[in-house]
């Protein structure tokens, strides 16, 4: 098995707003390891992108507020560091991509300056050596004409070449773990893929942790492979890409995979989850998918369930899985190998 | 930027041509010649003056004159002052002005960034509320009376600094900061407001993730996107300056433009009111153009170019 | 949460209430009662209408209370401080200050309320038409607005008292006459923006027309805008009339207006200080309330600006 480079345990974060505390992210605990990609899905709202936002510490506080638990990378607890140190940390062993390259990039300074000022603030480069890394990374990440291009504000740029770039920003500096926050949302279809694939094949060159937060199952499919589902600030399921696809044991993670369009498949109609993610201003005690579950059981109300291990790799909190719970067959065509 | 520049002239040169024929068609239209109001002539000696002064010929006769006169820069003779022309009292009265002007430019500028910038690091916190009830007053207390105060405490009360006139540096510091205030106070808020949106903006993130330290960023990163509104709102300024002067100079027995601007309206001594308001004109159009070639030097999206659409 | 305390009756499913899960979550509340409750807790937006109601009554009242008029000199009782009988002192002709005060609020404040008024009916107006119809029409209205404040606004007011006679309804005009083009501006913008979002495409479509749509769409959503456009004029009227009497371009004696008692004080300035007191304070009050309730609604009505 591959080293664990970055590790998350019981993390919980708040936000304190006018209508009181809203409890975005509530005991949330994943891995990743070396090489190795882990998709955290889950609708808007779910909590991924407040989740990896304080791994980074990236979170304002106030209004957010980490309640608890510990973030370790390589084994080293960061929540008790410092902001003087987590600087060190950040876009060194930690490099982050965001959803919207439009707004990402400084509109004002040029690009070759934004990539060199993390190489020069954390690998100690002058400006000539941080500028020549620069035209290499812009290369490496597709970008043609690096040397003219690095000179170029973001404006000349088009989306998927900011998002590209972007990268460029994140890895400069060979980071363990690379975040990327919905980095193909805001993308054409087309740039998309391509933008799936430079990721996966910046990966295993570089062999770095890849943390994707989104809410496509079909970015999932391709590119990670690990799966975290994410529902109401929970991860209410976990397991690989394989287990997550092919035997989904949470009500919730059927829905989400309902609700892809499968190619090779006729007549089909795509699902709906019907109903709205829960109020995190005031959490439902019990499992927080109960009120949009068609299997919801009286239990569900009051009580949330443990995780149930399927597998090694694959958990589930779900009553269902209880020995008690009366046996149920997820919907039809929804797991991807179901119903052969 | 050579198309821009003869663009800009140009567009220059026609608000000119409004603002000329507005301000004179509007003289014209003011009641009593420009000697009525001065002691009773002898009839002969108006008839001779309004001859000399070319009052006689027809208006159009006369609009015309003003038009070739104002393109060869001379903006014709005072009536309430004999033997001097309009171009004498700006050229004598303008400095005085342009001094006091800068300085309460300046002042406005970097006190008001600095405030707003704190304003908005310390955001809902005591600096903030200190920065924000400061530019309230600000905005609500009028120059003059701001002015008038300053006066009273610093120079009749504590005997600091001079009551008025202009003859040294201390002269200069009271007007410039009553001049000041109000404008301060608009870029204190305009920055604060301009600030807070881009500490919240996506790129601030990214700059924090590389992990660069909160005062680079804000400086490297922050600050230069900030200021954007704060420069757009320098045309505004410089006519919140120039309007200004017309009563702070007063108050200050200040022998400058804005002074004799007021002394021309209260003699109806109509060269001098339009022969002013075309300077003052000049004035704001050039400085506009001056803050478009800033902006598009700081904003890189905009290009300084003729053929950018919505430069004008 | 142990397991052991569950039986096996907790297995037993549930309807899901299908309202109950369509329920959006969260307190829904109508944008006005949500801006209203915003403002509420905005305490000094809510002092300051206090404030504007007090010396809206106290213009109203105030000559009365002293029993005393605004223009009766008497020149033995000039320069007379604060007293029992006089209770804001006399002035230099000697007439009770306390009375021209409020006197001054009256011509201050209806000053400030005409010219916001006015601009208000020619700035929707004009906004409203240019931006609903837009191209070439839109095009010339701003040009019209362009080449209007190509002067600075104060310098034109200024030009303007030049050629009208004296008088309060002069320096109303003097005021307004280019005055409204920020709050047609305003308008303009918030038309363009509006009349291009799908409600107002779909009331286009189902055939109602234009006046009802202007009527029954842009107006309530223009409104917040429009608002607190309305309030930060008052204040910039008011020290606009101040301004001018500053300049002796202002209200004719023996009318008061509290700029015209303002300058007057400036001349005995060194020797009776407390003269400049009264209508200079209120002068600064009044901007001031009017600002932050200004502000106050600007925050309230705007949820996107909540800090």
């Amino acid at each position: 098995m591959k080293k664990k480079v970055l590790e998350v345990n019981n993390l919980s974060v708040s936000f304190h707003t006018y209508g009181g505390e809203v409890q975005a992210v509530r005991d949330v605990n994943f891995d990743v390891h070396e090489g190795e990609t882990l998709a955290i899905v889950g609708e808007s709202g779910s909590g991924k992108s407040v989740t990896v936002q304080s791994i980074m510490r990236l979170i304002a506080m106030p209004p957010g507020e980490l309640k608890s638990g510990e973030v370790k990378l390589d084994g080293e607890e960061l929540t008790a560091k410092s902001d003087k140190q987590m600087e060190a940390i950040r876009g060194k062993e930690m490099g982050m991509i965001f959803q919207d390259p439009m707004t990402s990039l400084n509109p004002t300074m040029r690009i070759g300056k934004q990539i060199t000022e993390g190489l020069i603030k954390h690998q100690n480069m002058s400006k000539d050596e941080a500028k020549k890394r620069g035209i290499d990374l812009l290369k490496l990440v597709g970008i043609p004409n690096p040397e003219r291009r690095i000179k170029q504000f973001p404006h000349e740029f088009s989306g998927g070449m900011r998002q590209r770039a972007m990268i460029a920003i994140a890895l400069s500096c060979n980071p363990r773990v690379l975040i990327a926050d919905e980095p193909t949302t805001a993308l054409d279809v087309t740039i998309q893929a391509q933008i799936l694939d430079l990721l996966k094949n910046l990966q295993e060159e570089t062999n770095t942790a890849v943390v994707l937060i989104t809410h496509d199952l079909g970015v999932v499919a391709n590119s990670a492979s690990r799966v975290a589902v994410m529902y109401g600030g929970k991860i209410v399921e976990t397991g690989t890409v394989d287990e997550i696809f092919y035997k989904a044991k949470h009500p919730y993670t059927w829905g989400l995979l309902g609700s892809m369009p499968k190619l090779h498949e006729e007549n089909e109609t795509l699902q709906s989850i019907p109903g709205t993610p829960p109020d995190l201003k005031d959490p439902p005690k019990g499992c927080p998918f109960t009120a949009r579950c068609p299997f919801a059981m009286k239990v569900c109300e009051g009580n949330m369930p443990d995780y149930t291990e399927i597998t090694d790799t694959h958990k589930a909190a779900c009553w269902l899985q209880d020995e008690r719970a009366p046996k149920v067959d997820p919907p039809e065509n929804v797991l991807a190998g179901g119903t052969e | 930027m050579f198309r821009f520049l003869l663009k800009r002239f140009g567009y220059i040169i026609v608000s000119l041509f409004f603002i000329v024929t507005i301000t004179f068609f509007m003289m014209q239209a003011a009641p009593g010649g420009p000697f009525a109001s001065e002691r009773k002539l002898p009839p002969k000696i108006e008839e001779q003056m309004n001859e000399a002064y070319g009052l006689n010929d027809p208006f159009y006769v006369q609009y015309f004159d003003y038009l070739v006169g104002i393109a060869k820069w001379d903006f014709g003779p005072s009536f309430a002052y004999k033997g001097q022309s309009v171009n004498d009292i700006i050229s004598r009265s303008f400095p005085y002005s342009l001094i006091m002007g800068l300085e309460a430019i300046f002042l406005a500028l970097s006190i008001g960034i600095l405030l707003g910038v704190i304003a908005a690091l310390y955001h809902n916190k005591f600096g903030d509320y200190f920065a924000m009830i400061f530019a309230v007053l600000g905005i609500s207390v009028p120059s003059f009376i701001l002015a008038t105060i300053l006066q009273y405490v610093f120079a009749l009360k504590l005997q600091v600094l001079p009551i008025a006139k202009f003859d040294s540096f201390a002269h200069t510091i009271l007007p410039s900061i009553a001049l000041a205030t109000t404008p301060l106070a608009f870029i204190a808020r305009l920055m604060r407001s301009s600030m807070l949106d881009v500490l919240n903006s996506d790129y601030i993130k990214t700059a924090k993730a590389k992990g660069l330290s909160g005062r680079v960023t804000i400086y490297r990163h922050g600050i230069r996107n900030a200021i954007l509104p704060v420069v757009s709102y320098l045309g505004p300024l410089v006519v919140a300056i120039l309007t200004g002067s017309f009563i702070i100079e007063k108050i200050f027995s200040i022998p400058g433009l804005g002074n004799e601007f007021v002394e021309s309206v209260t003699n109806r001594d109509y060269t001098v009111i339009m022969g002013t308001t075309v300077f003052f004109s000049i004035l704001l159009l050039v400085s506009i153009l001056i803050v478009d070639i800033i902006y598009g030097m700081i904003d890189p999206r905009i290009k300084i170019t003729g053929k950018q659409e919505g430069d004008v | 949460m142990s397991q052991t305390s569950l039986n096996q009756s907790d297995f037993e499913p549930i309807e899901i209430k299908s309202s109950e899960a369509e329920k959006i979550a969260g307190e829904s509340t109508s944008y006005w009662k949500d801006a209203w409750r915003r403002f509420r807790k905005n305490k000094l937006a809510m002092a300051s209408i206090v404030v504007i109601i007090f010396l809206a009554i106290m213009a109203a009242l105030g000559t009365v209370l002293s029993g005393q008029n605004y223009y009766d000199n008497d020149l033995i009782n000039a320069n007379k401080p604060m007293s029992g009988e006089h209770w804001f002192g006399t002035d230099n002709l000697g007439r009770d200050l306390f009375t021209r005060t409020w006197y001054g609020a009256r011509i201050s404040l209806f000053i400030g309320l005409a010219a916001a008024f006015i601009d208000l009916v020619v700035g929707v107006i004009w906004g409203s038409i240019s931006g609903y119809i837009g191209g070439k029409v839109d095009e010339y209205m701003m040009r019209i607005a362009d080449i209007l404040t190509g002067l600075p606004y104060l310098l034109v007011v200024v030009l303007l008292t030049v050629i009208l006679p004296k008088g309060l309804f002069s320096i109303i005009l003097a005021m307004t006459i280019t005055g409204w083009i920020n709050m047609a501006r305003i308008v303009r913008g918030e038309v363009f923006r509006l009349k291009t979002q799908e409600y107002v495409l779909a009331a286009k479509s189902l055939g109602s027309n234009t006046l009802r749509i202007m009527w029954k769409h842009l107006i309530p959503n223009m409104l917040g805008p429009i608002i607190v456009t309305l309030t930060l004029t008052v204040p910039t009227a008011i020290f606009t009339e101040a301004f001018l009497s500053f300049l002796g371009l202002g209200v004719p004696q023996p009318q008061a207006s509290w700029g015209t008692m303002t300058s007057d004080a400036l001349d005995s300035l060194r020797y009776y200080p407390y003269q400049l007191f009264f209508p200079a304070f209120f002068i600064c009050l009044t901007m001031l309330a009017f600002n932050v309730i200004g502000d106050g609604l600007r925050d309230a009505l705007d949820p996107k600006d909540r800090r």
